[in-house]
């Protein structure tokens, strides 16, 4: 009994013993949940609302772009989607079943929708049907009730009201690429954001594009959206007028489309605006915001048209006869000639062994300046490039814009060439020939430009001023009380040549579309108020093709399209006051050897009597021209 | 029915004994399982179901078998302790058994009724055993080595059938327990010594025994931000709910980590984390403070009871529902792997609430029969 006594004092010791175990653990129990809760509280309440927080961006809309007189040209196009939350759709084969009756869906879609299905949580939404039409929409959207889990998905896709008609100046938007994800804009992280990639989307993407807007909302463990917590708006993206007329570039773009592979530029001189700016053939820049099949890819980079080219500022040409105007401006600045200079054409000139033709047969006889623009002699300008020299031609055709990049706000422009004596050493290591400057001052040899630049070299001669082109027009929307220009603007200098000099270049180019023997005169703007001054041109593309035609082997049509000159023609008008400038450029358009005339001209006399139709001076309100182009798109 | 009425003392009928019945006990039991219905409802987002609605159920019936076992004579408990025992092993086996021929490591035996978890079982059964053992064993024999090779086969048996589940908590809990017993039975502290010291060196040879799962937690626990979306992202978020609970919490139902599902397992093993969250640490406190007068109500009771196997009884089960608390918080807080103990009384789960029922039936039968003499057959029977 006393053994039993002492088993249980010892118990009862050890007992306390335990005991006092056990408020020691749980007072490091009590003291680490201070140190959780009290000390690093702050730690772990901000872990806690990163775990539950997501910021999710709101793509702003992104801006228009609309013509001078606010026709849209790219838009926001609101698209709508079926999407069904499997997890809401009770029978997913009925659902599917019913929402056939609707829509049509294929069995691919299907085997899509089971994929999708069984690749993500239930409660993401999977997509039946894209880019539904009004009508399907409607339909799904009636029957909603019987239709558990589906619901319509508004978003919003790049629309271009016109098409190709626009594709180089606007350009288009495309998924963003590696080299655009390095940018500050956490907009370019969103797989479904688009990005500017050519013409003005690219050039005022940041503008157009705005700034992302937050959502910050409360996310559980499987990311599932609870609620919203804040909601900070984002700035929409700006909408960019340009200068361009609708109506002018539908008609160049009527005008090049029907030449095949072609090109047109007008501007206005006075404020530098680009009223047209066609590069035909165009593509369907809203095929490269949806997506390109690898069809519609192939056929467009096989074309021999080339369409995913920009000719207007990336195509570069001879610039062939309506080179002469430059010549003659250098040589007249030069002193080389006067106004009153004469040479003789007898229809080709020697020059050691070689012979430079004139394209005229027989040639000009006795011809004066003012003849030889307008008639286009090239034994003149053999005789005048000789005696003004490469480098000042050179220095002259920069001065006049030609041989440089414009600077035109919209990427991709090619500066072309003008040849210089120390260019060619540069280049290949061989002294100039005298020769090659002859070629030149026919606007042949090494010599290269672009329609826009043509275009503001047309408008340096027509107004004596240093003239830049511009898309963006910085005045807005143009209204009816909008005020309008009424003499060139301060912005462009004067050019620094001689206006005497300038206005026998004028009277050439006016006599070569106004006079009987003139190389466009078949193209002159009747009415005299509205008359244009230009000049033709025609850029070789092959040589042999045009010794064979000169030997009367082949001619026409007969010579393949590939191996056609180019036709071209520069124009101002109206020649009374000088405003409106237009250059066109028709590949492999000669057929018969007076292609600048024949070909390009037309096309320029119907864009500058339109541009003066139109002339805001008029006061003439635009034609109700963009809605119902709107209506059909 | 001598169990249930004995005619020798005719006092001690079912209704006097029910009147004995320690009921501020059976108050805080019950006002510590209402904080498990909220928490539950808590859990469910604000909802009786799943869990609040069938936990309640759950306590109702436990708390009949509760007082069913606390009526129930202490000397019959004692009587059966090595049948109690024996036939937990068996349904220990049996698990084990399924699980080799091809069903997989399961814990659960289906009565039926009832899943039962012979694992949390055998935490009564240990205790019971090994009160029974001591009462019988003449005192002159505690310093015998030799007499306590039964007993530490007792623990261990069971442990390493546990441990083999595997279930690291319930084998550390089976071996704590075991131990606390062996101490308070009077086993001389150098021998501790020396178990100690073995265990010390069987740790590199069991630790190579380890199942990967367990040696990532352990690893884990020691690094939780080692792999915070793997092993440790329980451990981690759990942390991260308690932590962000602050002092006063974020209020009831408010608990971002438990209502948009960060948690694991936040009705069973992890619901201390919502109290702590949304409660912050005033209520995590007030929920250990309430286990602690638990705890004194036990040690109370034990040095009450004129019976030593009473007293060993109380002692082992108010230490199993100890080590119950602290290992489930100790593990929920980050100061202890997680190795899957419930918290007592509101974890969400059957067994474990049947285990803790029936072992506070037994604690509140030893109160109740706290002047039971114990004759020579009740003894040695």
């Amino acid at each position: 009994m006393k053994r039993r006594n002492a088993r249980g004092k010892i118990m009862t010791r050890r007992a306390l013993v335990v005991a006092g175990g056990k408020v020691a653990l749980l007072a490091a129990l009590a003291g680490r949940l201070y140190y959780l809760q009290v000390v690093q509280a702050p730690k772990f309440a901000m872990l806690a609302d990163e775990n539950r927080i997501n910021i999710r961006l709101l793509v702003p809309p992104r801006g228009l772009i609309v013509d001078r007189f606010g026709v849209p040209l790219a838009t926001n196009r609101p698209t709508y989607q079926a999407v069904m939350i499997p997890e809401q759709a009770g029978n997913i084969a009925e659902t599917l079943g019913a929402v056939a009756q609707l829509v049509p869906l294929t069995e691919t879609d299907r085997r899509r929708v089971v994929r999708d299905m069984h690749n993500r949580h239930s409660y993401v939404p999977v997509v039946l049907r894209e880019d539904m039409n009004w009508d399907e929409m409607s339909r799904i959207d009636v029957n909603a009730v019987d239709l558990p889990g589906v619901s319509i998905d508004q978003g919003l896709i790049r629309h271009y009201p016109f098409g190709d008609e626009t594709s180089h100046a606007v350009g288009y938007v495309g998924p963003v690429s590696e080299e655009e994800l390095d940018s500050d804009d956490p907009l370019v992280e969103l797989p479904d954001f688009r990005v500017g990639k050519s013409g003005v989307e690219k050039e005022y993407d940041l503008e157009l594009r705005g700034s992302a807007g937050t959502s910050e909302i409360e996310v559980n463990a499987f990311g599932r959206v609870v609620r919203e917590l804040a909601r900070e708006d984002g700035i929409p993206g700006e909408q960019i007028v340009l200068g361009i007329d609708m109506a002018l570039q539908d008609l160049a773009m009527h005008r090049c489309n029907a030449q095949g592979s072609a090109s047109a530029v007008v501007l206005d001189s006075w404020t530098g605006e680009v009223l047209a700016l066609a590069s035909a053939p165009g593509f369907d820049p809203g095929a490269f915001a949806s997506g390109l099949s690898p069809a519609q890819w192939k056929a467009l980079i096989d074309s021999p048209y080339n369409p995913l080219t920009n000719k207007a500022i990336a195509g570069t040409y001879a610039p062939g006869s309506t080179f002469k105007p430059l010549v003659a401006t250098a040589a007249l600045e030069a002193g080389v000639i006067t106004p009153d200079t004469e040479f003789f054409c007898s229809g080709e000139l020697h020059l050691g062994n070689a012979v430079f033709h004139c394209w005229k047969k027989g040639g000009h006889g006795l011809i004066s300046l003012d003849r030889a623009i307008r008639e286009s002699c090239d034994v003149f300008f053999y005789h005048t490039a000789d005696l003004v020299g490469i480098d000042r031609i050179a220095a002259m055709a920069n001065r006049f814009g030609l041989g440089l990049p414009t600077g035109i706000d919209i990427p991709g422009e090619k500066p072309g060439l003008i040849p210089t004596r120390a260019w060619k050493k540069a280049t290949t290591g061989v002294a100039w020939q005298r020769g090659e400057t002859l070629s030149c001052g026919i606007g042949q040899s090494y010599v290269s430009v672009t329609p826009l630049q043509l275009a503001i070299y047309v408008a340096r001669i027509a107004t004596g001023h240093t003239v830049k082109p511009v898309l963006a027009r910085s005045a807005g929307i143009m209204m009816p009380t909008s005020p309008v220009a009424e003499s060139i603007s301060r912005a462009f200098a004067l050019i620094g040549v001689h206006e005497k000099t300038l206005d026998v270049v004028r009277q050439g180019m006016y006599g070569a579309v106004n006079e009987l023997h003139g190389t466009a005169y078949r193209a002159r703007i009747t009415d005299p108020s509205m008359a244009m001054a230009g000049k033709t041109g025609t850029a070789q593309v092959h040589h042999i093709a045009r010794e064979v035609r000169d030997r009367g082997v082949v001619t026409g049509t007969k010579i393949p399209w590939k191996e056609r000159d180019h036709a071209l023609f520069i124009a101002f008008a109206p020649v009374s006051a000088p405003r409106y400038v237009c250059a066109v450029v028709v590949e492999h358009g000669g057929t018969t050897g007076g292609e600048g005339g024949a070909v390009a001209a037309p096309i320029a006399h119907d864009l500058l009597l339109r541009a003066q139709q139109r002339d805001p001076a008029r006061r003439v309100p635009p034609e109700p021209f963009g809605a119902a182009k709107l209506a059909q798109g | 029915m001598r169990w249930l009425y004995d005619p020798a003392r005719p006092q001690q009928t079912v209704t006097v004994k029910l009147l004995s019945v320690n009921w501020p006990l059976v108050a805080l039991i019950t006002t510590i399982a209402a904080v498990g219905f909220a928490m539950l409802y808590s859990a469910g987002n604000g909802s009786w179901h799943p869990w609040a609605s069938r936990q309640t159920v759950r306590y109702a019936v436990a708390m009949l078998i509760m007082l069913a076992v606390a009526v129930v004579d202490i000397r019959l408990w004692m009587r059966v302790a090595y049948g109690f025992y024996a036939a937990t092993m068996v349904l220990l086996i049996a698990v084990e058994v399924r699980g080799a021929i091809g069903m997989g490591a399961q814990r659960w035996i289906d009565l039926g009724v009832i899943q039962i978890q012979p694992s949390e079982l055998m935490k009564i059964a240990l205790v019971m055993v090994l009160a029974r053992y001591f009462t019988n064993l003449p005192p002159e024999d505690i310093g015998d080595p030799l007499k306590l090779i039964v007993p530490a086969g007792l623990i261990l048996v069971p442990a390493a059938m546990v441990l083999r589940q595997p279930d690291l908590g319930t084998a550390t809990m089976l071996v704590l327990c075991g131990a606390a017993m062996f101490f308070l039975a009077g086993v001389r502290v150098w021998m501790f010594g020396v178990i100690i010291a073995a265990a010390g060196a069987i740790v590199p040879f069991a630790w190579h025994h380890l199942r990967d799962y367990q040696k990532n937690r352990i690893l884990t626990f020691l690094n939780p931000e080692r792999d915070p979306l793997g092993a440790g992202y329980h451990a981690l978020q759990a942390k991260i709910a308690v932590g962000s609970g602050g002092i006063f919490g974020k209020g009831y139902l408010s608990g971002t980590q438990a209502h948009l599902s960060f948690l694991p397992e936040r009705q069973t093993d992890f619901i201390f984390t919502i109290m702590a969250e949304e409660f912050g640490l005033v209520g995590g406190l007030l929920l250990l403070a309430l286990y602690a007068v638990v705890f004194v109500y036990g040690y109370a009771i034990a040095f009450r009871s004129r019976s030593h196997f009473g007293r060993l009884l109380a002692f082992g089960i108010t230490t199993n529902l100890f080590l119950y608390v602290f290992i489930n918080v100790a593990m929920v807080i980050g100061l202890l792997p997680v190795v899957g103990v419930p918290l007592p009384l509101v974890s969400y789960g059957g067994t474990s609430m049947l285990t803790v029922m029936f072992g506070f039936g037994l604690l509140i039968s030893v109160y109740v029969h706290r002047d039971v003499r114990f004759g020579r057959g009740d003894a040695e029977g």
